[in-house]
């Protein structure tokens, strides 16, 4: 589809507010809600005669727990009987829209906080019209009743929500209402467990891999072995000769493989012949060579205050240090997938998506349909970490143009080779970093210069995500870091450099790079200036009493101060991300051939409110593993335009075995509520770097960290 | 070709090359058992043969024969193994994709061995990737559901919290 068409429809389909990295000077005008949508409760929740209450979920549910958070908003201002409460995905409207995006969507670590306010208010509005439904009933003023555990109350008598639900239907909602005091909170704010438990133990929870619909057939796509390469020319007899295929046939990203079942695609192909042209001839070695060679240079100024080369220049103590990061696949265990069905009635999609909104237009654009003729199911997603969530639609847009060429209802599959070769990576990047102490160890210069690809750059995302040059998603961190503030003398710059890799939003987006460069260096300069790491880090964050108040934590629960066993060293970092503040201090020790081994992490996390504290743990538990596999193990590399890995035994992530245990202390905190699907990522790496240069005195500054 | 699927002889018309996986998946309809990589790397699509778990994606069909099959669906359907109820009891689940896998794993591991310690977690559950990290929560739900297990003969203890318990763990 082309890009102008896309635009004709998101034209067309009204004006679209994306602000998914907003940086943090203009946070609190942008974070501000826009002009209040009406909310239509009976979009939100359904009351059933049998007493059950469905709560649509305007969010897609990835793991990250919305799916149970989101109720637990609406079931406490209900005051609902949570062993009623149902969840499901809501259909694609525009009803749905994300309350800050503006379409319907789910990233950025903002599900909970952009919909404190809706969820909670449609079940306070719910609440509102069950009673005046049972005041009626009774003939009584609705003052006069209470609520309690899905029944209204009237002294002696009571109805429940079932019973009233048909009447409460009919009534108008109310156009105010009044939100519970928090300390009438009975759900909200307490150890929940997950609603989606049932189905996720017992192998009933459909993912969009699990579509099954009459027809169905399964597609494979052969893709260009390099990034930017097209068909030349390709040869189907072998391919059509495996037993189960139907079609081959030629699609805007390469060639599809249609057959009656997954075996059969792949199969058929193993067994295809295609001519491929053209192509970027990236190389991994190369382009970090190029990185680095163009990190001697200034960038576009990101942050700029006094001199910093005059004040390095005066500096006692200077440190140089060099930082790199490869390209990362998201690795989602559900490999990506879309069922499409395209017929009379129009075209409707399965599909374990970030994006309804896009998914629908796009759908649409390629069918040539309204984007209201598309209908979009979103199933359980098997991880997201960003990768389904797609400003170009990549693999939705894919999955419709096999539909169509195919002329039947198509599920597209990707294989794991495909997802770890198929791009729309974490971009690689490298951080240069000046940085000088005078006599007394005060940080007095910094020179930060950043080079890596844009992820925002033409996408739709462009407008909102770049400001004059600088792709706010790749220098997050840095020019608002908290340790920055502090020094007179500083200078951020960053490079944006092209090529045809496809780069993309992954688990915390620019951070998992900016907090490793930035929380690497401030222990370097701790080092160098002969402090403790904890020590020189409170005296930096004096004026940052939430950040010192993590840090402090996390170090306490660590027992930073007492030595650790023996064998062991300790490190520290703490990152604020999505509006979050974790610390975390990581012990490791190193085995016989040199691994590094992560026993076990302390984590402070300052997100204000805690809506789900056992959720709030499970995230930071899960982004610690998430992060510990990009910090020991996993890289993408290219050679010659290729793609050196393909599954994961080239590919690594974190298993069972190298699992530490992770102890989570959610901080009390009035702040604004901050999100918690990411920010637990960014601190991990450089905790452990920096615990591994305690031990060994040698400093990693290229993730993964492999010691000599 | 017939099979033994969780105690039903299935007629299965598939070629004997296919991978156990894709018979469950394509031609019996059977969801639970979850494709995460086809070169039993992940472990997202274990199953049990003859009650040792095994990895689908690479077992061709023809070796099924005269085996007995059991998959997740097999397992329970309301979720009242032990091991599901310490899955749930726990928290275990995030995104949910490769529990089934997970736990097809540990059941397997403790029918060898009911009170495994963490070294013989490791290697049992080694071979089955969360993407999520669900792992300390995994590695806490095998503890609890080998207490279970132990105590089968008492009755359940609330503590362990059904499938569909509303309690709060505080």
């Amino acid at each position: 589809m082309s890009p102008l068409t896309r635009r004709n429809f998101l034209t067309s389909a009204g004006a679209l507010v994306i602000a998914f990295h907003v940086p943090r000077r203009g946070r609190a005008a942008q974070m501000a809600p826009p002009p209040k949508p009406k909310t239509d409760p009976n979009a939100f929740v359904r009351i059933a005669p049998d007493d059950t209450v469905t709560v649509l979920l305007a969010h897609s549910e990835m793991g990250q727990g919305v799916w149970t958070g989101l109720a637990m908003l609406i079931a406490d201002e209900m005051d609902a009987d949570w062993s009623k409460i149902r969840v499901e995905h809501a259909p694609a409207a525009p009803v749905y829209a994300h309350p800050l995006f503006g379409m319907q969507a789910t990233g950025g670590s903002t599900s909970t906080r952009a919909e404190f306010q809706r969820y909670r208010e449609v079940g306070a509005m719910a609440r509102d019209m069950l009673v005046r439904a049972a005041a009626a009933k009774w003939k009584t003023s609705a003052s006069k009743l209470r609520t309690e555990n899905g029944f209204v109350i009237n002294g002696s008598q009571k109805l429940s929500y079932g019973a009233l639900a048909a009447a409460a239907h009919k009534l108008r909602p109310p156009k105010t209402v009044a939100l519970k005091d928090p300390k009438d909170w009975k759900i909200v704010g307490k150890p929940t467990r997950r609603l989606d438990t049932p189905e996720k133990i017992t192998g009933q929870a459909k993912f969009g891999i699990d579509t099954q619909i009459p027809g169905l057939r399964t597609a494979l796509v052969a893709r260009p072995p390099s990034f930017g390469g097209r068909v030349k020319s390709f040869d189907a007899s072998k391919a059509k000769a495996v037993p189960g295929v139907e079609q081959v046939v030629q699609v805007p990203s390469g060639v599809a493989v249609v057959a009656t079942t997954f075996w059969s695609a792949k199969q058929g192909r193993d067994a295809l012949d295609v001519e491929w042209e053209g192509g970027d001839p990236v190389d991994s070695e190369k382009m970090k060579a190029d990185f680095l060679a163009l990190a001697k240079t200034p960038g576009a100024p990101v942050a700029k205050e006094g001199d910093a080369d005059a004040a390095l220049a005066k500096a006692t103590t200077r440190v140089t240090a060099e930082y790199d990061v490869p390209y990362l696949a998201h690795a989602t265990m559900e490999p990506l997938n879309c069922t499409v069905r395209i017929d009379r009635k129009g075209c409707e999609l399965w599909v374990g998506t970030q994006f309804q909104t896009l998914e629908q237009g796009t759908a649409a654009a390629i069918v040539g349909l309204p984007p209201g003729k598309v209908k979009v199911h979103t199933p359980f997603l098997g991880g997201g970490f960003g990768r389904r969530g797609s400003p170009r639609s990549d693999f939705v847009s894919e999955a419709v143009a096999v539909a169509k060429a195919a002329k039947a209802p198509v599920k597209t599959v990707w294989t794991r080779e495909d997802d770890i070769k198929g791009g729309y990576y974490r971009p690689a990047f490298v951080h240069r970093v000046e940085a000088g102490l005078d006599a007394k160890g005060v940080v007095t210069a910094w020179k930060h210069t950043i080079v890596g690809q844009s992820i925002a750059q033409g996408t739709l995302f462009e407008k909102m995500i770049v400001k004059d040059g600088i792709d706010m998603t790749s220098v997050e961190g840095v020019p608002d870091s908290p340790y920055l503030e502090a020094v007179a003398a500083r200078s951020v710059t960053l490079h944006t450099p092209k090529n045809a890799v496809p780069v993309h939003f992954w688990r915390s987006v620019g951070n998992t790079h900016t907090a490793f460069a930035m929380e690497s260096a401030i222990d370097e300069l701790a080092w160098a200036a002969g402090r403790d790491p904890l020590e020189f880090r409170s005296m930096l964050l004096a004026a940052k009493p939430r950040h010192l108040r993590a840090l402090q934590k996390a170090a306490a629960m660590a027992g930073w101060g007492r030595p650790p066993p023996a064998g062991h060293a300790r490190g520290l970092a703490v990152h604020e991300s999505f509006g979050t503040i974790v610390a975390e201090c990581a012990e490791v020790s190193v085995d016989s051939d040199r691994n590094i081994r992560v026993h076990d992490v302390w984590a402070a996390v300052d997100c204000g409110l805690a809506v789900n504290p056992l959720g709030v743990e499970a995230q930071i538990q899960g982004a610690i593993a998430y992060g510990l596999s990009a910090a020991l193990h996993s890289a993408v590399t290219l050679k010659d335009g290729e793609v050196e890995q393909g599954n994961f035994h080239d590919y690594v992530v974190l298993r069972m075995p190298e699992m530490p245990h992770v102890e989570v202390a959610i901080l009390e905190s009035d702040a604004r509520m901050g999100g918690i699907g990411e920010p637990g990522t960014p601190p991990i790496a450089p905790a452990v770097a920096n615990a591994v240069y305690a031990l060994t005195k040698q400093r990693l500054r290229s993730l993964p960290l492999k010691l000599a | 070709m017939k099979i033994d699927v969780n105690g039903s002889v299935r007629e299965v018309d598939a070629p004997d090359d296919m991978p156990l996986l894709w018979v469950l998946r394509d031609v019996l309809g059977m969801t639970g058992t979850k494709f995460g990589c086809g070169m039993s790397q992940c472990g997202a699509c274990t199953v049990h043969l003859d009650g040792a778990a095994v990895r689908s994606c690479v077992l061709p069909i023809s070796a099924v024969a005269g085996k007995k099959v059991t998959t997740i669906e097999g397992l329970s359907t309301d979720g009242t193994h032990p091991v599901q109820q310490a899955w749930a009891a726990l928290d275990v689940v995030q995104c949910g994709y490769c529990q089934s896998g997970q736990i097809m794993s540990a059941c397997a591991l403790l029918a060898e061995k009911p009170n495994p310690t963490d070294s013989e977690i490791d290697l049992a559950m080694g071979g089955n990737i969360c993407r999520c990290g669900t792992y300390q929560r995994v590695r806490e739900a095998i503890h609890k559901a080998a207490s279970m297990k132990e105590a089968r003969e008492e009755p359940a203890s609330p503590a362990a919290g059904g499938a569909r318990s509303a309690e709060h763990r505080q």
